[in-house]
């Protein structure tokens, strides 16, 4: 058997394959960064919409924004993968849905469900 | 000797627990907010600052607000933790990561209580 210090590294991202629970896993890792490097943008559209009602025509005019509707879809899918795989890891905390099975089915489901609430909820935003 | 980096894992089940209650935390405020936009959605710029005027829903908003950035800072340090290997640059991304979580708390509570 190789020793760890010369075993070769084998990374090349574009030929691993994750499994969909590594799948969802990464998903939440990319889905909060990009939330937490876009907060600040969401935190001066929140003071926007509610500082006044002169903000509040400038956040709408904003909003209207081709642009700026899609920045905000991509915000409402990170949210909801975020939310609903992070739902799931709660579960797995609690050693509920583990077995490989569930665990598939439940990966499944977080993103099928983000993606379908995005389509819904992004219907409002469009 | 164990070895101890600066900008290691502090061995905590402290910031572990933080993430999940704090998540919690997030995840009834969202519940509550998504049922108040079902069942009464406010009408125009004067319906949704009266929303945030509401002082439970202002305090609600800001615990909401205390508990995301909290969350983010967890979920940030181990996103460090894993691809920041050089101590040095770490701890500037980490202190970076701080400053601005601190600056928008007061950012927020300077929204809400403005209202």
């Amino acid at each position: 058997m190789m020793s760890a210090r010369t075993r070769p590294k084998y990374l090349d991202l574009a030929r691993i394959r994750l499994p969909v629970p590594g799948f969802v896993s990464i998903l939440h890792r990319i889905s909060g960064a990009a939330l937490f490097l876009f907060a600040g943008v969401l935190l001066y559209l929140f003071q926007l919409s509610v500082q006044s009602a002169e903000s509040y025509e400038h956040f709408r005019a904003l909003a209207g924004h081709w642009f700026v509707k899609l920045f905000l879809t991509g915000m409402l899918w990170a949210l909801l993968h975020h939310f609903f795989a992070g739902m799931r890891f709660l579960l797995l905390d609690i050693h509920v849905l583990g077995d490989l099975r569930q665990a598939r089915a439940t990966s499944w489901i977080v993103l099928a469900a983000s993606l379908a609430l995005t389509v819904v909820l992004g219907a409002c935003i469009w | 000797m164990v070895k101890r980096v600066v900008v290691g894992a502090h061995y905590g089940l402290k910031d572990w627990l933080a993430q999940r209650i704090t998540a919690v935390v997030m995840a009834l405020y969202i519940a509550a907010f998504a049922g108040i936009l079902l069942i009464c959605p406010p009408q125009g710029h004067e319906g949704w600052r009266a929303l945030f005027q509401n002082q439970f829903m202002r305090i609600a908003t800001f615990v909401f607000f205390i508990s995301l950035f909290w969350h983010a800072w967890i979920g940030v340090r181990d996103i460090f933790m894993d691809y920041i290997q050089p101590t040095s640059i770490r701890l500037a991304a980490e202190v970076v990561a701080v400053l601005v979580l601190v600056a928008y708390t007061g950012w927020a509570i300077q929204i809400l209580w403005s209202l």
